[in-house]
């Protein structure tokens, strides 16, 4: 026992020696470069879990450890978020005050477009979400705005993703419009900058410290990361948004979160589903 | 007045005879808080990302080498001391928060901690 011990012990520091991180094009206007950073992230992605799919990547966790996996397969056989999705349809299909719906907001009336959020508007000068959008629309035919992080925005949020499955994820940059890069730096630049108390960054636990447990915890890599939201997770009970985890993962490293749908998150947002293009959504998810 | 002589002559002598145990019992409390310091997620919660043969802590986490051998590897104690109150300054990237620099433990925490840390 004690020999086996020492073992794991053993292969914990090798990785931890190896661990670096794989921000490639660097953190300047001038040297960043979004596509070779999605390609460094899935190379040193593809490094340090040589056995899994790089399509898997979208279900968290679970594409890189096999034993949750297995509870996490039984959790899909009857998806907690399904009720939430017809819910989401309903409200989708409600007709505002108006007479309008969110359809006459959307293009193709909002039925699988998930994977071309957020973008950059160019006539705005910010990057747009889809829990923007679906307020702003609201807003524009005269209803009141939903709360940011759960809820109906959420359970609207997940009709959409669910017409969207299998969209593969689009986002671009468009290289006329400096506010865009500059948008995506500021996201990879949150990502990667230490904060709060307990002085760690996004990339401390979801690069570097991904699959490796913190206590009985397993960070799941960047790679994917929005992919499947909003999520459905057991410890919520409920759906919650993006922004949502990212208040939670604050919390948790003793930081005081953004509140949900601030620059800065939509920034982080944008950079992120940047480094999932090419991935497919999968949206609602399930999480622990 | 001659009570009060007293009083402090008795008090000096237990503190005479019993200086030898007080300070072996000092070291037994400060071993004692440090486990606490380690164990305590609101405090160094060392243990969610270090392995260590002590069996009350379960469910240790591997983010940051296990904590063995400690007296081999570090032979110089400040040298492990300062590992506990600023990491970054080995590793300005590293996982492990800078537990003194941030305020997130007290000195004497750390203190207890580093002392706890070095039975392993
Ligand atoms: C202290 C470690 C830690 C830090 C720091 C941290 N996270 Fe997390 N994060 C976790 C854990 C643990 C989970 C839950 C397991 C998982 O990844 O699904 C999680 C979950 C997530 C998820 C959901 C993943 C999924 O598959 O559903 C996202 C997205 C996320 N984090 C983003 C971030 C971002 C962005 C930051 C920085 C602002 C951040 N995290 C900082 C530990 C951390
Ligand atoms: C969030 C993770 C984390 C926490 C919490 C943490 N550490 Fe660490 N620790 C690490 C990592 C990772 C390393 C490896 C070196 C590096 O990356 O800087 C390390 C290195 C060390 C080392 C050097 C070991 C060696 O062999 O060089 C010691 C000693 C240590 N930690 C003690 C502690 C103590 C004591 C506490 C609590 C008071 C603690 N750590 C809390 C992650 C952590």
């Amino acid at each position: 026992m004690k020999i086996i011990k020492t073992m794991a012990f053993g292969v914990g520091l090798v990785l931890s020696a190896q661990i670096s991180q794989a921000a490639d094009s660097g953190f300047t206007l001038e040297t960043v470069n979004p596509e070779a950073d999605r390609v460094a992230l899935q190379n040193y992605f593809k490094k340090r879990f040589p056995d899994a799919e790089l399509n898997d990547y979208v279900n968290g966790i679970y594409a890189v450890d096999s034993n949750s996996r297995e509870q996490w397969e039984e959790i899909e056989e009857f998806p907690p978020y399904e009720f939430a999705v017809e819910e989401g349809e309903a409200l989708f299909n409600t007709t505002f005050a108006n007479g309008k719906g969110y359809a006459d907001c959307f293009e193709n009336g909002g039925i699988g477009i998930r994977q071309n959020f957020p973008y950059w508007s160019k006539e705005e000068g910010t990057v747009k979400t889809l829990e923007m959008e679906i307020n702003e629309c609201r807003e524009a035919n005269g209803e009141k705005v939903l709360k940011w992080s759960k809820g109906d925005i959420a359970k609207v949020s997940a009709y959409m993703a669910w017409t969207s499955r299998d969209q593969v994820i689009d986002i671009k940059l468009p290289e006329d419009d400096a506010g865009a890069m500059a948008a995506y730096l500021d996201g990879k630049k949150f990502f990667y900058a230490k904060r709060g108390q307990l002085n760690l960054s996004c990339a401390n636990c979801h690069v570097q410290g991904a699959n490796i447990r913190i206590r009985a915890d397993l960070p799941s890599p960047q790679l994917g990361h929005t992919s499947h939201f909003p999520v459905f997770r057991s410890k919520w009970g409920e759906l919650g948004t993006l922004h949502r985890r990212y208040s939670g993962c604050h919390k948790d490293s003793r930081s005081h979160p953004l509140k949900p749908q601030t620059e800065t998150f939509r920034n982080l947002e944008y950079f992120q589903s940047y480094m999932n293009n090419g991935l497919a959504i999968n949206g609602p998810g399930a999480r622990k | 007045m001659r009570k009060l002589k007293t009083l402090l002559c008795a008090t000096g002598l237990l503190a005479m005879l019993s200086a030898g145990s007080a300070q072996a019992a000092g070291q037994e409390e400060m071993i004692e808080m440090g486990k606490a310091v380690y164990l305590n997620k609101s405090r160094g919660n060392c243990v969610s990302c270090h392995q260590i043969n002590d069996p009350d802590a379960t469910q240790a986490g591997n983010q940051g080498p296990p904590i063995v051998a400690m007296k081999q590897r570090f032979p110089d104690k400040a040298v492990l001391r300062a590992q506990v109150w600023d990491a970054t300054v080995n590793n300005p990237i590293t996982i492990m928060p800078p537990l003194g620099k941030h305020w997130i433990l007290s000195e004497a925490e750390i203190d207890a901690v580093v002392e706890y840390v070095y039975q392993f």
